[in-house]
C-alpha cells in the first residue's frame, strides 16, 4: 500500500518537475513582458528534437545537448528579434497570437526537418531503476530533480543578485519606470526570451529518456507547464513551481487511485478551481488596479 | 427576335453534338479501353504513414502489370485521390469514382474511419471494394460489395490468447491505449477472452498523448495473480509502457499487439523491449521464415521489388495493397470480363490465394478470408525479431 503510493509520488515529481521547469519560462517571460508565450513547449520540443538530431550526426552527448540548447536558445532569441519586437506598439493579446504563430511555425519547420516519428534519448546513467522501499525510481528521474532545483537555485540567484536579473525585475514592475532610470528594456525583453528557451530546452532534454519525443511533443507539456504557472500565481517563479510539483503529482495520483483516462483533465480541473477561487493563483499576489 | 431564336438553334445543335459524340464515347467502350482501378487513400496527413506506402505499392505493380501485357489483354489504369484522414473528402472522393470514373473495381481505404464512411455508397453504385484498413466492423457484419485485406484486431487478441493459452497463463491485466486503434482492440480482446478461458483481471487506459504509465502500471502491480500482461497500443505509447513496466519490475510476460510490429518499436523501448511477444505479419520477418513456409516466396519478392523501387524497407501497409490489388486482378481475370457483379462473385470465391497478409481463403460469410496461421507470433530476443515456434 505504502510502496504503491511512494510509486505515485515518484512518478509525481518527476512530472512535476518537468512541469516546473516549462513554467518558470513562461513566468520569466512574462515578466519580462506580460505576454504569455505558448511557443513556450516548442522550446521544450527543441530541445529533445535537438538533442536527437546531434546525436545522430554523431556528436558525444554532452555536446550534442549543449548544441540543442544553443540551437532553442537561437530560437528565442530570433522569436523576440523578429516576431515580438517589430510589433512594439501592439497591444498584450496581439503578442500572444503572435507566439501562438510562432509556434505553430516551429512545429512546422520539426516536422519537415525532423519528421513525424518518435524518438529516444539514451538516459543519461543507464536504465536500471532505483528502489526505494518497494517503489522503483529511474536515474534519470534523479536528473530531472536535481537538475530542476539546481536551476531554481541559479534562477534565484540571477534575479536577485545580478544586474541583469534586477533590470529583468524592474521591467516587470514597471516598464516605463525602468526605461526612464536607464534600462535597457529591450535588451531585457531580449535575454528573457532567450533565457526561458533555454530553460525549455533543458526540461525537453532531462524528460527526453523517459517520454519519448517528436514534433508534437511541446504541445501537451506546454499546457501542462502553463497551468503550472497559472497555479502558482503567474510571473511568480516559486509559485510556477510549487505549481508544477502540485499538477504532477495530483496527475499521479488521479491515475492512480482514480481513473487512468482522466489523468490529462485533472491539471484542467485543478486550473478551473483555481480561476475560480482564487484568480491570482495559489501564490500570486493580489494586484489592485487603478481605474 | 430573330438573332435570339438562332441563339437557342445554335446552343441546341451544340447540345446535340455533344450528346452524339458522349453516345459515340460509350459505343467504342470495348476491348481498347483501360480497366479502371479506383482508390482513395491517406497519402498525405498524420495517417500517410498508411497511404504512402499503399499508393507507391499500388503504381510499382499496375506500371508491371501494363508492362507485361495488361489484364484480359487490356491496360491497367489506376484512378487516385488523397483522403487524408477526412472521411468527408473519402467520400466526395468514392461518389467521384464510381459516377464520374466509372471505375471497375475500388482498392483502398487507408483508414477504418474512411471505409465506414464510404460503404454505403459503394454498396449502393454496387462496385466490388476491397478496403485497406483495420476494423473487423468492415466486414462483420458482412456487406455485399465490401473485402478485405488486413488482419483485424480481433484476430491479433486470438493470437495472443492462443499462445497464452499453449503457456497456460489464464489470469491477465490489460492496458489499453485510448487512442481508436487501443479500444477497439480492447473492445475485441474483452468479447473474445471466454472463448480461450481468459480472464481479464483489470483494465487500465492512458491517453494517445501520455509520456508516464507507472501509475497504471503500478495499480496492476498490485493485483494478485495477474499472469501476463496486454498492451493494446499504437504509437509511442506501448513504447513506454514498455519501459514502465521494466522500471516497475514486473516480470509477468507482456504482450503487444500488431500495431507497434516495427523496428521502431524496438528503437524506442530499447533494452525493456527485451522477451515482450506480439502477433505480426510474416511480412516483418520474410527472411526468417522456414522454407516450408508457403508465405516466404511472396513476401521476399513483394520485400525485392519494393524496396528496390524505393528504397527504405516495407510495411504491411503496402502488403496489404498488394493483396488487394493481386486479389482483384485475379477476380477480373477469372471472371474475364469487368462486369461487376461477375468480378464480385469471383473476389467472393478467392481461396488459396498467398499474399502478404497469409493465406485468403474467401466465403460469402467470410469476407477477408485470413485465419490466425497469417498472424506469426514474435519475441524480441537480443534486439531484434525472433519466430516463437
Amino acid at each position: 500500500m505504502f510502496a504503491e503510493f511512494l510509486q505515485f509520488l515518484f512518478s509525481g515529481i518527476t512530472l512535476g518537475a518537468t512541469y516546473a521547469l516549462v513554467g518558470l519560462g513562461f513566468s520569466i517571460i512574462y515578466n519580462a513582458s506580460h505576454v504569455i508565450n505558448f511557443a513556450q513547449g516548442e522550446f521544450v520540443m527543441l530541445g529533445g528534437m535537438g538533442t536527437v538530431f546531434f546525436l545522430g550526426l554523431g556528436l558525444p552527448m554532452p555536446i550534442a545537448i549543449l548544441a540543442a540548447i544553443a540551437l532553442t536558445t537561437l530560437f528565442g532569441f530570433g522569436l523576440e528579434k523578429l516576431a515580438i519586437a517589430p510589433a512594439r506598439g501592439a497591444s498584450v493579446v496581439t503578442l500572444i497570437i503572435i507566439t501562438i504563430g510562432a509556434s505553430i511555425v516551429m512545429r512546422g519547420l520539426a516536422q519537415v526537418f525532423w519528421g513525424k516519428e518518435f524518438h529516444a534519448v539514451p538516459a543519461f546513467s543507464g536504465d536500471e531503476p532505483i528502489n526505494i522501499a518497494g517503489a522503483t525510481i529511474l536515474p534519470q528521474s534523479l536528473w530531472v530533480l536535481g537538475v530542476t532545483v539546481l536551476l531554481v537555485f541559479a534562477l534565484r540567484y540571477f534575479f536577485d543578485k545580478t544586474m541583469m536579473g534586477k533590470a529583468i525585475i524592474a521591467t516587470s514592475l514597471n516598464r516605463d519606470a525602468a526605461l526612464l532610470m536607464g534600462i535597457n528594456v529591450k535588451l531585457v525583453l531580449f535575454i528573457s526570451f532567450g533565457l526561458s528557451a533555454a530553460l525549455g530546452a533543458i526540461a525537453g532534454i532531462l524528460v527526453a529518456p523517459i517520454t519519448l519525443t517528436n514534433f508534437e511533443a511541446g504541445i501537451m507539456l506546454g499546457l501542462k507547464g502553463f497551468c503550472a504557472a497559472i497555479l502558482g500565481g503567474l510571473g511568480n517563479g516559486m509559485g510556477a513551481v510549487a505549481g508544477g510539483m502540485i499538477v504532477g503529482i495530483a496527475e499521479a495520483m488521479g491515475a492512480g487511485y482514480w481513473v487512468s483516462e482522466y489523468k490529462d483533465a485533472v491539471a484542467f480541473i485543478l486550473i478551473l478551481l483555481v480561476l475560480f477561487f482564487k484568480p491570482s493563483g495559489l501564490f500570486g499576489k493580489t494586484g489592485t488596479e487603478r481605474v | 427576335m430573330t438573332s435570339r431564336h438562332n441563339q437557342v438553334k445554335k446552343t441546341v445543335a451544340a447540345l446535340g453534338m455533344v450528346a452524339g459524340a458522349m453516345a459515340f464515347g460509350a459505343t467504342t467502350s470495348d476491348a481498347a479501353d483501360p480497366i479502371k482501378i479506383g482508390t482513395f487513400l491517406s497519402v498525405t496527413g498524420p495517417a500517410s504513414f498508411l497511404g504512402d506506402p499503399e499508393l507507391k505499392t499500388l503504381e510499382l505493380y499496375i506500371e508491371e502489370l501494363n508492362a507485361n501485357g495488361g489484364v484480359l489483354g487490356r491496360q491497367v489504369e489506376l484512378i487516385q485521390y488523397d483522403v487524408g484522414v477526412d472521411s468527408k473528402k473519402a467520400i466526395t472522393a468514392v461518389k467521384r469514382l464510381v459516377s464520374q470514373d466509372e471505375v471497375d473495381v475500388i482498392v483502398g481505404g487507408s483508414t477504418s474511419g474512411a471505409t465506414m464512411a464510404v460503404i454505403p455508397i459503394v454498396e449502393k453504385s454496387q462496385v466490388p471494394f476491397i478496403s485497406l484498413a483495420g476494423a473487423v466492423a468492415i466486414v462483420e457484419p458482412v456487406k455485399k460489395w465490401t473485402f478485405k485485406t488486413p488482419h483485424t484486431d480481433k484476430m491479433a487478441c486470438g493470437k495472443i490468447f492462443e499462445d497464452l493459452q499453449a503457456r497456460g497463463l489464464n489470469d491477465i491485466a490489460m492496458i489499453s491505449g485510448t487512442g481508436g486503434f487501443g479500444k477497439s482492440m480492447k473492445g475485441q480482446c474483452e468479447k473474445l477472452a471466454p472463448a480461450y478461458k481468459i480472464n481479464i483481471k483489470a483494465s487500465e487506459s492512458y491517453g494517445p498523448k501520455d509520456t508516464d504509465m507507472t501509475a497504471q502500471l503500478t495499480k496492476i502491480k498490485g493485483i494478485d495473480g495477474v499472469q501476463a500482461v496486454v498492451n493494446a497500443g499504437f504509437g509511442q505509447g506501448p513504447a513506454i509502457v514498455t519501459k514502465n513496466y521494466r522500471q516497475l519490475g514486473m516480470t509477468a510476460p507482456l504482450y503487444q499487439s500488431h500495431g507497434v510490429a516495427s523496428k521502431k518499436y524496438i528503437d524506442l523501448a530499447g533494452e525493456a523491449a527485451e522477451g515482450v511477444r506480439l502477433p505480426a505479419a510474416a511480412l516483418l520477418v520474410a527472411d526468417m521464415l522456414p522454407d516450408s513456409d508457403p508465405q516466404k516466396a511472396v513476401v521476399q519478392t513483394y520485400t525485392k521489388a519494393y524496396s528496390e523501387a524505393y528504397g527504405g524497407s516495407v510495411s504491411t501497409f503496402g502488403g496489404h495493397a498488394y493483396d488487394g490489388l493481386q486479389i482483384a486482378v485475379a477476380a477480373i481475370t477469372r471472371a474475364g470480363s469487368t462486369d461487376k457483379a461477375a468480378v464480385r462473385d469471383e473476389i467472393e470465391k478467392t481461396s488459396g490465394y498467398i499474399g502478404t497478409g497469409g493465406v485468403v481463403n474467401m466465403t460469402p460469410e467470410d469476407h477477408l478470408g485470413l485465419d490466425l496461421s497469417a498472424f506469426k507470433m514474435l519475441e524480441i530476443k537480443n534486439g531484434n525479431w525472433s519466430i516463437v515456434k
